[in-house]
């Protein structure tokens, strides 16, 4: 029968009452009848039972020259064993309780510490979790249940109200809201009508749609992200490495302080050579290599779970480290900053009826200008008679007959003729100076109106960077619009330094350039920004949905949100302290509890005993590792989860 | 006198540790028997991996048992950086884990503190 740690720490506890109520009755001179009996056959036992699998190993790992954790338990409960045997046999003074309450302590410990170990990595087991079993896919003119690794890829699939959504796919039918917090951290109800993309895993809430399957399996951005996660959880920080050089000389280095310790107290000071024992017993029983082992792994596996639940991926340590560098953050314009798709910001005239116009005019064509018209038209309801005679002017606008009157849309050089207005014409100049494109409506010779049109910011762009500037960081936009429409750009949403006329093959350059003076990280898609994203020491890529550009980029933004940089570089900070806080911890509890064991506090009547050198090692372990599972609940910017339960 | 005969047995130990652990040693390496286009190969784990560096062949695939023999909490897991695997080897006596062998390449993989090392390389 195989023994759990906790199950022999308990079976240990037990059998060590006997001694542990000696030592508290030490004071009060009274002696337990036989104890030197009653403490060899339970430490007998305790050794068999629990400490002899430590014995195993290390001796295992010392055929191998190599030498652990386990090497230090095993030596120094089997040198306080031994010698208690020896005493006993030869009439001396046993110190069986120290050999069996180190063990019962290190054993406390280990089991401890596979707990947390296991709760710290539950995040990705949770996310996995929210995998559906079946789908309803449409079969023969029917809707049937069908085990998820049977769906594929062109399959219609029916989701009702309060399901999941199966796999990722495009609304074919019907209109709903979906709950998608759990895979971009988005906490609102995102609306899904056809044409819309959903992601697999998410909540259906109140509608019923039908959605055709475009990515199943692990191709699915689940499954992609648990992916990158995992990678996430086991990679290597490069502060790691100072520890991972001296793990590998750790023990064999503590060995040695252990026999010095012994030998400069009974060599040099004279000391009894049992007080001389004890003092180096205790040297190997505390020092802990566990905590130093601990500190970075544990941290970094708390704090990528935590960003991958909040739609921020970290796709290593190294990314999370560097981005606690960075002093500049670089934007690409179009798509990040911006939404990338014009807007009608302005109608000059009379509304209606200069839409109407438009509307007629733009209705087929398929210019980026006339898709923002005519979202506007459709957002207005305004219903518009068809045109006829069309005629493309390239590169100025269009003209038509609409209800017998001639129309024209389009710049200032396709309406030359047409007669317009002083007032039309400052309005026209003002808009220009904001940086928008105007487009003028003429109707019969005379211009009835002008339509505003602006690629503009996306909502949350202005609060992100003025997050980002308040955290004493540069921020610079890079953009191929001319230095105008930059400006005004850059002007709405606060930023540093707006760099205008940037060829597309440029950017990296640019980025370099500015790496003369720190850290850079670039924030960009992910789809014509990756030599940028690649040249810059942190490349942050926006995702929207299911398109997780998982490729290009250090740290991954599933939602299409600026303020996802903010929540990145938050994370990124509160777990590299955290790493930090751990590594200093392990690192002085070595330096300072090594010392005061070897007893050279001795002297002010500080000493430790194995047995209290046993339980400050194994708290020392837990301790690093509760603080890595304490990232769980402290406060990022923009995390509506934790908001809630502080409230 | 007895000091002075421990402190000469103090100076050899320490001198067998330091020769011991940080002196030059040989690796076990294996390579993986190859059985109808599958190659499987397993490492004992008990105070390390032996063997500690496994060769696997290209483009066949390939499947690496861990065999438990060490009930310390040290060697409960198995990490394999690059492939982003973190496998408990505590749940059952023999674990399972598939290594992409479509390019040659080298996985490095340790213990969940980074203790004990070893490494997998795939060759052509």
């Amino acid at each position: 029968m195989k023994l759990s740690n906790m199950w022999k720490f308990w079976i240990s506890l037990i059998l060590a009452i006997p001694m542990l109520l000696q030592m508290i009755m030490m004071p009060f001179h009274w002696m337990m009848p036989a104890y030197n009996w009653v403490a060899f056959i339970t430490t007998t036992i305790i050794m068999l039972v629990a400490a002899a699998p430590y014995w195993k190993s290390a001796w295992a790992a010392f055929k191998h020259h190599n030498a652990n954790m386990n090497t230090l338990v095993a030596v120094g409960t089997s040198v306080a064993y031994f010698y208690s045997l020896f005493a006993m046999v030869t009439g001396r003074e046993v110190y069986f309780e120290s050999a069996a309450l180190v063990t019962v302590f290190v054993l406390l410990g280990d089991a401890l510490e596979e707990r947390m170990h296991n709760s710290a990595s539950n995040a990705l087991g949770k996310l996995l979790n929210l995998q559906v079993k079946e789908a309803e896919v449409l079969s023969d003119g029917q809707y049937i249940k069908v085990p998820l690794e049977k769906v594929q890829v062109g399959d219609l699939i029916r989701v009702r109200p309060g399901e999941k959504v199966p796999v990722d796919g495009v609304v074919t039918e019907g209109a709903t809201n979906i709950n998608e917090s759990m895979v971009t951290g988005e906490s609102m109800p995102v609306t899904k009508k056809a044409g819309d993309a959903v992601i697999g895993s998410t909540i259906n809430a109140d509608g019923m749609i039908i959605f055709r399957a475009t990515k199943v399996g692990k191709d699915t951005a689940l499954a992609q992200i648990v992916e990158l996660v995992k990678k996430a959880q086991t990679s290597h920080a490069p502060i790691q490495n100072l520890t991972d050089k001296l793990s590998g000389i750790f023990v064999p280095a503590v060995l040695i302080a252990a026999i010095s310790t012994y030998v400069i107290w009974f060599v040099f000071l004279g000391a009894p050579a049992v007080q001389a024992m004890l003092f180096a017993v205790s040297v190997i029983v505390i020092a802990c290599p566990c905590a130093l082992g601990l500190a970075t792994p544990t941290a970094l596996m708390v704090g990528t779970g935590r960003s991958a639940k909040m739609g921020v991926l970290i796709k290593n340590g190294q990314a999370l480290e560097e981005v606690n560098m960075v002093k500049t953050v670089v934007f690409d314009k179009t798509g990040t900053i911006t939404a990338g798709k014009p807007v009608v910001t302005d109608v000059i005239g009379d509304q209606t009826k200069v839409l109407q116009v438009a509307a007629s005019l733009e209705e087929s064509s398929e210019h980026p200008l006339a898709n923002a018209v005519m979202a506007k038209v459709s957002d207005a309801k305004v219903a518009y008679p068809k045109a006829r005679d069309f005629k493309n002017i390239e590169g100025k606008g269009v003209k038509a007959v609409v209800n017998g009157e001639k129309a024209s849309i389009g710049s200032d050089k396709l309406l030359e003729d047409y007669q317009i207005s002083n007032q039309m014409k400052t309005k026209m100049a003002q808009l220009q100076n904001d940086a928008k494109t105007v487009v003028l409506v003429g109707l019969s010779g005379k211009i009835i109106g002008l339509v505003a049109i602006q690629d503009t910011p996306k909502k949350t762009a202005a609060k992100a960077i003025a997050e980002l500037r308040s955290r004493g960081l540069k921020t610079v936009m890079l953009t191929g619009d001319n230095q105008r429409v930059a400006q005004a750009i850059g002007k709405q949403v606060g930023i540093d330094q707006v760099i205008a006329g940037v060829l597309p093959n440029e950017k990296a350059d640019h980025v370099k350039a500015l790496q003369q003076s720190g850290k850079v990280a670039f924030v960009g898609d992910g789809i014509n920004d990756a030599p940028a994203l690649t040249v810059a020491d942190v490349g942050i890529a926006m995702g929207s949905g299911t398109d997780i550009a998982i490729e290009s980029g250090e740290i991954i933004l599933i939602q299409n949100d600026l303020l996802g940089v903010v929540r990145a570089l938050d994370i990124s900070k509160k777990t590299f302290n955290r790493i930090k806080l751990n590594l200093f911890w392990a690192f002085i509890y070595n330096l300072i509890g090594i010392p005061i064991s070897a007893g050279i506090l001795v002297g002010i009547g500080l000493q430790l005993s194995p047995e209290l050198a046993g339980l400050a090692m194994a708290f020392s372990s837990v301790s690093v590792v509760t603080s890595s599972l304490m990232l769980n609940k402290t406060k990022i910017a923009g995390d509506h989860d934790a908001q809630q339960v502080a409230a | 006198m007895m000091q002075m005969v421990t402190l000469g047995v103090a100076i050899l130990l320490i001198a067998f540790i330091i020769w011991w652990f940080f002196g030059k040693h040989e690796e076990q390496t294996e390579d993986a028997q190859i059985a109808n286009n599958q190659q499987e190969t397993t490492v004992v784990v008990d105070g390390g991996y032996s063997p500690s560096t496994l060769v696997l062949k290209k483009g066949v695939p390939a499947k690496i048992n861990f065999q438990m023999n060490d009930s310390t909490a040290c060697l409960s897991h198995v990490v394999f950086e690059k492939l982003g695997i973190d496998k408990d080897l505590t749940k059952q006596k023999m674990t399972q884990i598939e290594i992409p062998t479509d390019r040659a390449e080298e996985f490095d993989f340790a213990c969940g503190m980074n203790m004990f090392h070893g490494k997998v390389i795939v060759k052509n």
